[in-house]
C-alpha cells in the first residue's frame, strides 16, 4: 500500500523553482530516506506534503488523499518533526509535548513518560532556556508519543549528541517494526544508510537518484588512500574501482564494498605503509553526478 | 584585587555603548522631549494664573494623589509646581522602565544567551560585565538628568528656575540609576532573564502601589517606597535634596550588594533557584484557542490594567471639569456644542475616542499575532497536526474581539470609579458605559482589517498600524485642525455616534458590523488558500 505519492510535483516561489517534477512513492512499513544538501528542496517538499504550502503543479497524496485539500484529516495519522524547532519561550517542554500530542489526536501517556526518560529531557523547564538539541528532543518526544501511522521527520537528529542520536534511531526502527512508515529527510548519509529501506536524492529541486539501498550500491563506495612500498598498477583494470589519483607513492581511489576484500588483498602484496579509508560523503555523490561518472545521468 | 575583578571595564562599557548606540539615545532623547513638550503644553492648557488655580482645584483630590503623588504648592500652582506634581512621578516610572530593560539586556539577558561566556573567556574580570553596565547606566541617567534640567530651564516658564530644574532632572536620573541597581541585584538572584525582568517590574509596581496607598492614607508608608521619596523632593516648591541623596545612596548600596553577590556565584547560576514549571499541560492549554490565549495572557492583563489607569486618570479630573473647561478656549473648539448637556458630558466622547483608539492597539496585537507566529516558524507545529487554518485564525479573531470588549470595560470602570470618588454628582455608570461601548463596532472593524491583512497581505500587516495612527490623527485632532469631514469618515472611529451627546444609531452599528464581517470573511478565505511561511 502506498502511503505517500507525488506525481510531477512542482512548487514555484515567484521565479524560483523549488521543486521540479518530483516523483516519490513511499510504501507502508518502510523507512524512506530523502537526502540532499541544504536548500535542495527537502523542507519545501515536506511542507507541500503537510498542506502548509500549495503545489504549483502536479499532485501530492498522503494515504491516498490530496495533501492540500484533506490536510486536517491526513494529519490525524501523521507525526511531524520540523528541521528547525522554534518553540514558545514561556511554555515548558512538558506543556508543549502535551499540546502537540493533543492537537494531533490521541497519545500514549506511558509512552510519553518512557520517551522523556529515554531522551533525558527536563520537561519542567521553559522552552526559552532549552538548547537546540533539547528543543529537538521536545519535538521528537511529541512525535513518537503519538500513535501515528506515518512519521515525517525533517533532519530530526540535527543538534542531538551521539547518545541521543542512538535513541532516535531506536525509535525509528521500533516504529518500522510496528509496521509504521517513516519519511526521513536528512543530509547525514550514515544515518540514512543505517535506517532506510529506500532512498531518493534531491538536488536543486529535482530527484536525481531513487531506489533501494541495493540499487544504489554505489552510494556505499569507500574512498581509500594508500601508501605502498612497491608500485601498484592493477587498480586501473579492476572492476569496481573508480576515481583513481596518484601523488608520488600515495594512491587514492573509490571502491565498491563488494570488491574491497580482493582489492585489499592485492594491495597488501605491495606492502602497505599507510592506509586511510573514509565512507563516501554526500558531496562525493553529487560531484560524481556532475561528472556523469558511475551511473545517474 | 579590585582591578583584577573589573579588568577591561572601560573597554566593555564602550562595547555596551556601541551595541546601544541607537537604543540608548532614542530612550534618553524621547524622555527628555516628553518632559519639555509637556511643560510647554501646559502654557497652552493653562496660560493664566487663574487657569492654573482652577487646575489646582481640579487635581486636589485623592484619586490624583494616588496616581501622581501629593500636590505641593497648590496655593501657588505655577508651572514648576504643576510639573513636579503631574509629571515627575510619571516620568520617573518611564525612566525606571528604561533602566530595567537595558540592565536586564546587558546582564542576565546576555548571560542566558551564552554571550557572556564568550566575553569571559577573554581577559575580562569576573565583575566587569556588571560594573560596566552600572557605569553605562550611571552615565545614561546622568545625561538624562542634565538634559532634562537644561531643557526645562531654557523654557523660562514661571516657577521653573535653575535650582528646581536641576533637582527635577537629578531626581529622575537618580531614580533611573536606582532601578538599574535593583535590576542588577535581581540579575544575581534569578537565573534567567524573564525572572529578572519579572522581579524588577514587580518591585517597580510594588513601589508605586505602596506610595499610592501611603500618599492617600499614611505618610509613613510612602517613605518605604523609592517612588515615595522622589515626590517628596517637593521640586520647584521647596526643593528638598534629602530624598535625592536617599535615592542615590540606595542605588549605590544595591549595586554594591549586586557586585558582592556576583563575585560569589558561578556563571549562569542564580541565588533563587528557578521555579520548575509544569511538567504536564493544564487541559485549558490543549487547544488552538487555549494556546493563543496563553501566549497573549500577559498582553491582555497588562493592557487591561493600563486601560483602567487611563480611564481612572481621566475620571479623576472629571470632578471640577465643568468650571475648568469653561475657561479653556482650545478645548471648547473641539467639543460638540449641544444644549442640555454639561461640559463634562460633552467632554466624554472625546475621552472615549482616545481610549477606544488606545484599546485598538491590543485588539490589533491579538489578531496580528497570527502573522508574528508564522514569521517565527511556529505555525507549522499546529498546521502539521490535525488543526484547521480556520480554527487557528478563528481563535485569534475571537481573542481580538473579546480584547476590545475587555479593554473598553476596564477603561469604563476606571473612569467611573475615579469619577465617583471625586465628583459631587457622579455620572451614572450606564452613561459612561454607553459612551464607551458605542465604539465596539469600530473595534470590530479594526479586528476585521487585521484578519484581512493576515490572510491577504501578510507582508504588509504593519499597514494596520499606519491606519490606526491615521485614525487617531483625524479623529482626535481633526476638529482642532479643522480637517475636512471626509477625512475622519475614512476611519471607523469617525462614524461612531458620540454618546451621550448624540443618540445611539443602530443603523451605523449594523453597517460597521457588516463591514467587519465582510473583511473577516475575505481574510479567512485568503488565509485558507495561501502558503504559510512556517
Amino acid at each position: 500500500m502506498t502511503v505517500i505519492k507525488t506525481t510531477n510535483l512542482t512548487k514555484r516561489f515567484g521565479r524560483l523553482t523549488a521543486l521540479d517534477q518530483v516523483n516519490l512513492e513511499v510504501k507502508q512499513g518502510e523507512v524512506y530516506g530523502f537526502i540532499g544538501p541544504n536548500g535542495a528542496g527537502k523542507t519545501t517538499a515536506i511542507r507541500v506534503l503537510l498542506g502548509i504550502l500549495k503545489a504549483t503543479g502536479g499532485q501530492a497524496t498522503v494515504f491516498g488523499k490530496d495533501a492540500w485539500k484533506h490536510a486536517v484529516e491526513i494529519h490525524r495519522r501523521i507525526a511531524f518533526v520540523p528541521g528547525e524547532v522554534n518553540l514558545w519561550s514561556n511554555l515548558t517542554g512538558g506543556e508543549v509535548i502535551d499540546l502537540f500530542v493533543k492537537l494531533r489526536g490521541a497519545g500514549n501517556k506511558n509512552r510519553r513518560e518512557e520517551l522523556v526518560k529515554k531522551f533525558d529531557l527536563d520537561t519542567a523547564k521553559k522552552c526559552g532556556t532549552y538548547s537546540k538539541g533539547n528543543r529537538q528532543k521536545v519535538a521528537l518526544v511529541a512525535a513518537f508519543a503519538s500513535d501515528a501511522d506515518l512519521y515525517i521527520l525533517d533532519e530530526p537528529s540535527a543538534g542531538l549528541d551521539p547518545l541521543m542520536e542512538q535513541v532516535f534511531q531506536e525509535c525509528v526502527l521500533e516504529a518500522r517494526k510496528e509496521g509504521k512508515s517513516v519519511f526521513l529527510s536528512s543530509h547525514i548519509l550514515s544515518e540514512v544508510e543505517k535506517l532506510c529501506d529506500r532512498i531518493s536524492i534531491i538536488r536543486q529541486g529535482r530527484i536525481i537518484e531513487s531506489g533501494s539501498l541495493d540499487e544504489l550500491r554505489h552510494l556505499t563506495r569507500i574512498r581509500v588512500r594508500v601508501e605502498t612500498r612497491k608500485p601498484v598498477t592493477f587498480l586501473k583494470d579492476t572492476k569496481g574501482v573508480y576515481d583513481i589519483g596518484e601523488k608520488g607513492q600515495t594512491i587514492s581511489f573509490q571502491v565498491d564494498t563488494e570488491v574491497l576484500g580482493d582489492v585489499m588483498k592485492r594491495l597488501s602484496e605491495a606492502e602497505i605503509v599507510k592506509l586511510e579509508s573514509q565512507p563516501p560523503t554526500l558531496e562525493d555523490l553529487f560531484m560524481r553526478h556532475y561528472r556523469g561518472v558511475g551511473g545517474g545521468q | 584585587m579590585f582591578q583584577q575583578l573589573n579588568h577591561n571595564m572601560g573597554s566593555y562599557a564602550r562595547f555596551i555603548l556601541r551595541r546601544d548606540r541607537f537604543r540608548l539615545p532614542v530612550w534618553v532623547i524621547s524622555l527628555v522631549l516628553l518632559t519639555v513638550v509637556t511643560a510647554m503644553s501646559y502654557t497652552l492648557l493653562a496660560p493664566t494664573e487663574q487657569d492654573r488655580a482652577m487646575m489646582a482645584a481640579t487635581v486636589a483630590n485623592p484619586a490624583v494623589t494616588a496616581m501622581f503623588g501629593p500636590g505641593w504648592g497648590l496655593d501657588n500652582y505655577h508651572f514648576g509646581a504643576i510639573m513636579g506634581h503631574q509629571m515627575l512621578l510619571f516620568t520617573a516610572l518611564l525612566v525606571a522602565v528604561m533602566s530595567i530593560l537595558l540592565t536586564v539586556r546587558h546582564t542576565r539577558g546576555d548571560e542566558e544567551s551564552g554571550r557572556i561566556e564568550m566575553i569571559r573567556s577573554l581577559p575580562v574580570g569576573r565583575l566587569t560585565i556588571l560594573s560596566s553596565t552600572a557605569l553605562v547606566m550611571f552615565g545614561a541617567n546622568l545625561v538624562l538628568a542634565l538634559l532634562t534640567a537644561f531643557g526645562l530651564f531654557v523654557l523660562g516658564l514661571e516657577g521653573i528656575d535653575w535650582h528646581g530644574s536641576l533637582l527635577y532632572g537629578a531626581s529622575l536620573g537618580a531614580t533611573g540609576f536606582l532601578f538599574a541597581a535593583v535590576t542588577g541585584l535581581f540579575a544575581q538572584l534569578s537565573d534567567n532573564s524573564r525572572g529578572t525582568m519579572g522581579y524588577s517590574f514587580a518591585f517597580l509596581g510594588l513601589a508605586y502601589l505602596v506610595r499610592g496607598i501611603g500618599d492617600v492614607g499614611n505618610e509613613t508608608l510612602s517613605w518605604f517606597s523609592p517612588l515615595g521619596w522622589i515626590v517628596r523632593t517637593q521640586v520647584y516648591v521647596n526643593n528638598y535634596w534629602g530624598p535625592f541623596l536617599l535615592i542615590t545612596g540606595a542605588a549605590i548600596a544595591f549595586f554594591a550588594l549586586a557586585l558582592y553577590l556576583n563575585s560569589l556565584r558561578d556563571l549562569g547560576a542564580g541565588f533563587i533557584p528557578a521555579k520548575p514549571g509544569r511538567k504536564t499541560a493544564s487541559p485549558l492549554l490543549l487547544s488552538p484557542l487555549g494556546l493563543a490565549f496563553r501566549l497573549q495572557r500577559g498582553t491582555i492583563i497588562g493592557w487591561a490594567v493600563a486601560m483602567f489607569l487611563l480611564g481612572a486618570s481621566y475620571g479623576s479630573v472629571l470632578g471640577d471639569l465643568d468650571s475648568y473647561l469653561e475657561s479653556m478656549e482650545i478645548i471648547r473648539d473641539v467639543l460638540i456644542v449641544a444644549e442640555g448637556f454639561s461640559l463634562t458630558e460633552q467632554f466624554i466622547p472625546m475621552l472615549m475616542a482616545v481610549m477606544a483608539m488606545s484599546a485598538a492597539i491590543p485588539v490589533l496585537l491579538m489578531i496580528l499575532k497570527v502573522r508574528a507566529e508564522e514569521s517565527r516558524n511556529r505555525m507549522e507545529h499546529l498546521l502539521a497536526r490535525a488543526v484547521s487554518r480556520t480554527s487557528i485564525l478563528g481563535s485569534y479573531m475571537l481573542l481580538s474581539v473579546l480584547a476590545g470588549f475587555v479593554m473598553m470595560l476596564a477603561a469604563i470602570l476606571g473612569m467611573w470609579s475615579a469619577g465617583a470618588a471625586t465628583m459631587e454628582a457622579p455620572l451614572a455608570l450606564s452613561t459612561i458605559s454607553n459612551a464607551g461601548m458605542t465604539y465596539l463596532p469600530a473595534l470590530w472593524v479594526m479586528s476585521g482589517i487585521g484578519a484581512l491583512m493576515v490572510g491577504l497581505l501578510p507582508r504588509a500587516v504593519s499597514f494596520t498600524w499606519f491606519y490606526l495612527g491615521y485614525s487617531f490623527f483625524v479623529v482626535y485632532l481633526g476638529a482642532l485642525l479643522q480637517l475636512p469631514v471626509w477625512m475622519a469618515r475614512l476611519s471607523p472611529f469617525g462614524h461612531v455616534p458620540k454618546l451621550p451627546v448624540e443618540e445611539a444609531n443602530f443603523a451605523v452599528y449594523t453597517i460597521l458590523a457588516f463591514i467587519a464581517l465582510v473583511l473577516t470573511v475575505i481574510g479567512f478565505g485568503s488565509y485558507n488558500r495561501r502558503d504559510i511561511a512556517g
